[in-house]
Parts: structure tokens; C-alpha cells; sequence
């Protein structure tokens, strides 16, 4: 399956871009992090982060489909 | 329901904002600006950049104004939050209410302001007089997993 995947904040600035499109067989955002964060050193553990899937919140063991985008939330620090 | 909740790259135009509160029924307004400090957590900062999802941030900004309608008895509120290079006093976050009575208006202005910090999705990137910058994620504590929403 083929994902695009958005960074923000220090996952930007660990990952070297704000975006990918990244093909992979992760059945779920967990799974799909832990690719991600092997291959790029992201720094944060995932019980730090929310996930959102196509715009929303979304939980860990969602069910991922072929061209979900899929963003993995730093803790907040805005206002 | 008149809320609203936008994000901005240029500075805020406040009394273009605090008009958009008004209304003849209306005794109470309140507003809150959070404003570019020039030090956090002992160190000098110089200036800051705020970066965003936007269109997360958009819709969890949309629902937080919702659900403070939904709380409190209020004629309109609103917020807009900046994103981009901010230098110290710019103001970063504007937070409005209007109600018949200001407890109402108050009570709504401090949720906002309070459930924005909490949830929506944009970041502060802090730059230190040192020449040194940080991303802050702050507390160090799991954060939820949007399951209860």
C-alpha cells in the first residue's frame, strides 16, 4: 500500500522533510511508526504522539488503507 | 452558531476581530491575547515560529469554539492563532467571547484558550539568545490517543 506522510516539529526536523509518500505493508499506524522511526530516528516514543489518518484523529490499531495520509502528532505547543 | 477558527500568517488585526463579538444583547466581552514572551523556562528567546497542520488544526479549532457555545451561555466567540515568525510581543493567539453576562463570557474565553494549548495541532519553536532552538513538546507524560473522541 502507498501512504503520504506530513511532519511536523521535531519529527520534521528528524525526518529531513515535511512529507513522503512511503509504500508499505503496516496494517496500522503502529506499525507503520515503527518503519518510519527505524528508518529515520524520530526521537519519540508513540505513546508521545496522537495519530491522525486523512485529516482526523485517529487511534493506533486503525485499519490503514491504500493512500491514507497519515501524520504523526508531536505533543502540542501552541498559544 | 457564529464561532470561528482560523489560523493566520500575517499579524492579527485585534479590533477588526473584537468587532466580529458584537452584538446590542451582549453586556459582557471578553478577549485574551497570548502574547511572544521574551524568556521560558529561565532562558532568553529572541523570537519564535509556530508551525501547524492546518487542516486539523482548522477543524479541532472549529469543534473546541463549538463546544464552548454548547458550555456556556455566549453570543459569539472566536479564535485565531498564528502561524510563522513571531517576535516577542506579537501576539501568537487571540481568544473572544460576548455574552448577556460576563461569567458566561469569561468562563468561554479561558476554555478556549485552554482546550487550543490541549489539542489542536501546532508547534513553537523557540529561538534563544544563545543562538540555540527547540521544538517544545511539552509535558514528558503519555498523551491520549484520540480513542474517547
Amino acid at each position: 500500500m502507498k501512504f503520504k506522510l506530513l511532519y511536523f516539529a521535531s519529527l520534521r526536523d528528524r525526518a529531513g522533510r515535511d512529507a513522503e509518500a512511503v509504500e508499505s505493508q503496516a496494517a496500522d499506524p503502529r506499525a507503520l511508526y515503527a518503519e518510519v522511526d527505524a528508518r529515520h530516528g524520530l526521537g519519540l516514543a508513540p505513546e508521545r504522539l496522537r495519530v491522525a489518518v486523512n485529516g482526523q484523529f485517529a487511534t493506533w490499531d486503525r485499519a490503514l488503507a491504500d493512500g491514507d495520509e497519515v501524520v504523526f502528532l508531536p505533543p502540542v505547543s501552541g498559544g | 452558531m457564529s464561532g470561528a477558527f482560523d489560523l493566520s500568517d500575517a499579524p492579527l488585526d485585534l479590533a477588526a476581530l473584537a468587532g466580529a463579538l458584537d452584538s446590542a444583547s451582549a453586556g459582557a466581552c471578553v478577549t485574551f491575547e497570548g502574547r511572544v514572551r521574551n524568556h521560558n523556562e529561565g532562558k532568553p528567546v529572541v523570537r519564535l515560529a509556530y508551525q501547524a497542520y492546518a487542516a486539523l488544526a482548522r477543524a479541532e479549532g472549529e469543534r473546541i469554539v463549538a463546544e464552548a457555545h454548547e458550555r456556556y451561555a455566549i453570543e459569539h466567540a472566536a479564535c485565531v492563532h498564528r502561524v510563522g515568525t513571531l517576535a516577542i510581543g506579537d501576539v501568537a493567539v487571540w481568544v473572544g467571547a460576548s455574552a448577556a453576562h460576563r461569567d458566561a463570557a469569561f468562563a468561554a474565553c479561558r476554555y478556549v484558550i485552554d482546550e487550543i494549548k490541549r489539542r489542536v495541532p501546532i508547534w513553537k519553536n523557540e529561538f534563544y539568545a544563545d543562538g540555540e532552538s527547540g521544538w517544545l513538546h511539552p509535558d514528558g507524560t503519555p498523551v491520549d490517543d484520540g480513542a474517547a473522541r
